[in-house]
């Protein structure tokens, strides 16, 4: 387990974020920290507000009320995108558009290097380095559409690792993943915050693939339930393993 | 002039500028379709023709170089389109709906306030390579190297952006401007192309060659290459069926296309069992 000091930089930042769709509230005084090295994870049950939550986070969907800020700057005018890498849940790609591992990958980087320039050796090296991070390197000339669910979804990680980021941000990316990709993905996390000191917030209700690595767990139902150590969650009751008490039974129970 | 060592019927003059035209939109119609189709816009060139219809309706009315006024619609109908679905106040389909039927009205209505469809704008509507000008196949060769450089220049993110647009966003990639160069790039191509293969033809050229190429294809860039060369071929077979058999020849291009896609089809739906395991082990 990392330390997160309060010395480290706060990579995103929400505070007294409130949301409504119409009259119904949604988020209430929602406050959220991402630190450099940090490893989060923001779980709750469905309609528990992550998405929308997610979604001004990044700078979609303006709050009602409250501050949000990405490395310092409000999410709609942040600039250095690369600095932020993003898994969304379901990403958009058709299965029938012949795009390989590769150029996939590599339309990570180029918020990096410039979309309008041409791609040099340093950003080819570092889509190379991206897709080994995720130990697809025997299929990076693959279509993607051709892979399996896992494997596609490590290939959109690889995607985001490309700008080598700052922060990583993934919206339920185990989500009916086969237990091989859940190995290769937590061991990239790891590789991730180890080798760039970056700080990941995971969006999931699914953490046994990555329970040894989470150092905090904020619980969302509209307002945070919980906000603390795996220790202290297992200390009321509540393990991120695959037992009988584990956490997607026990964020059933919140509904 | 072109060489004169071309083989049969290339061996004379109008069937060497009809090629010359045809190869240059075999060109750069399939490559800005590759795009297109995997934005699931496969039709949006044939709806930004009918725009372009009225363009060349206004233009015979008023006087004016039929090509400019069409490019002149051309280019508003496919920024609105864009603009309406970006905003999403009509879907995809509506919005092209929308503009396409207007665009044909109005073509219709400027042809009978200028005395009643005429043979100079069925050449717009269908196409007809064979009788095209130097200076239309300059203008051709102008606006199609236009094209291209654009393309290939910005293909990179274009295609992040045509794959996946709200990831897109995040990563902070210019996603509207590239969706509106994609409409304008659009719509000068359907300008470009409809001397010779017709406004109401030129969808088939974007589209078909790009169909075939991902039954092929492993990959985007490939994709890409392949559409052209499936495209450069449907011209060239279909310049020389038009000839031979004295047939339409922007008719002829596009069966052509059909034909290849129909042929490649079959082929790889015949192909043994082993060799397509083989192809996707």
């Amino acid at each position: 387990m990392r330390s997160a000091p309060d010395a480290d930089p706060v990579l995103l930042e929400a505070a007294g974020v409130r949301f409504g769709y119409g009259r119904e509230p949604v988020l209430l005084d929602v406050d959220l920290r991402v630190r450099r090295g940090e490893f989060v994870a923001l779980v709750g049950p469905n309609g528990s507000g992550k998405s929308t939550l997610l979604r001004i986070l990044l700078g979609a969907l303006q709050p009602d009320a409250g501050v949000v800020r990405l490395f310092g700057s409000a999410p709609d005018r942040f600039r250095e995108r690369w600095r932020l890498g993003y898994v969304p849940q379901r990403p958009s790609l058709a299965s029938e558009v012949p795009a390989t591992v590769e150029e996939i990958v590599t339309s990570g980087r180029l918020s990096r290097s410039g979309w309008w320039r041409p791609l040099r050796p340093p950003d080819r090296d570092a889509v190379r380095h991206a897709i080994q991070s995720v130990g697809l390197e025997p299929l990076a000339a693959r279509p993607v559409g051709a892979l399996s669910g896992g494997q596609q979804q490590r290939a959109f990680i690889a995607r985001a690792f490309a700008s080598e980021p700052n922060l990583l941000v993934l919206d339920e990316p185990v989500a009916g993943v086969d237990a091989e990709s859940q190995r290769r993905f937590s061991d990239s996390l790891t590789h991730l915050i180890a080798e760039h000191d970056a700080g990941v917030l995971l969006v999931s209700h699914e953490l046994s693939a990555v329970a040894s690595e989470v150092d905090r767990v904020i619980v969302l139902k509209g307002r945070v339930l919980f906000d603390g150590s795996p220790a202290d969650l297992t200390r009321e009751g509540v393990s991120l393993g695959i037992h009988r008490e584990d956490l997607p039974l026990w964020l059933e129970g919140l509904r | 002039m072109i060489a004169l060592w071309l083989p049969y019927p290339f061996d004379l003059p109008f069937m060497q500028r009809a090629l010359a035209a045809g190869l240059v939109v075999g060109v750069f119609a399939p490559m800005i379709g590759t795009f297109l189709v995997q934005k699931r816009l496969s039709l949006i060139g044939d709806g930004i023709g009918h725009v372009a219809f009225a363009g060349v309706g206004a233009g015979l009315l008023l006087g004016v170089n039929p090509v400019l006024s069409a490019l002149v619609f051309a280019v508003v109908g496919a920024l609105g389109v864009d603009r309406l679905r970006a905003r999403r106040k009509a879907s995809g389909d509506v919005a092209l709906a929308l503009f396409f039927y207007s665009g044909i009205a109005l073509g219709v209505v400027f042809a009978s306030l200028g005395g009643g469809l005429n043979a100079s704008i069925l050449t717009y509507l269908f196409g007809q390579p064979l009788t095209v000008t130097r200076s239309e196949i300059a203008a051709i060769f102008a606006l199609g190297a236009a094209i291209a450089i654009v393309m290939w220049t910005l293909r990179r993110v274009l295609f992040a952006v045509v794959t996946d647009e709200d990831w897109s966003r995040v990563a902070g990639l210019p996603v509207d401007a590239m969706n509106a160069v994609l409409a304008v790039l659009t719509a000068v191509a359907v300008v470009a192309a409809m001397r010779i293969v017709g406004i109401l033809l030129i969808a088939a050229l974007m589209v078909l060659p790009v169909a075939t190429a991902q039954l092929l294809s492993r990959s985007f860039r490939s994709t890409l290459l392949l559409s052209v060369a499936v495209g450069v071929a449907s011209v060239v077979v279909g310049l020389t069926a038009s000839f031979v058999f004295d047939i339409a020849a922007s008719g002829a291009m596009v069966l052509a296309t059909a034909a290849v896609f129909a042929v490649v089809s079959i082929g790889k739906r015949a192909a043994p069992r082993t060799l397509r395991q083989e192809e996707h082990a």
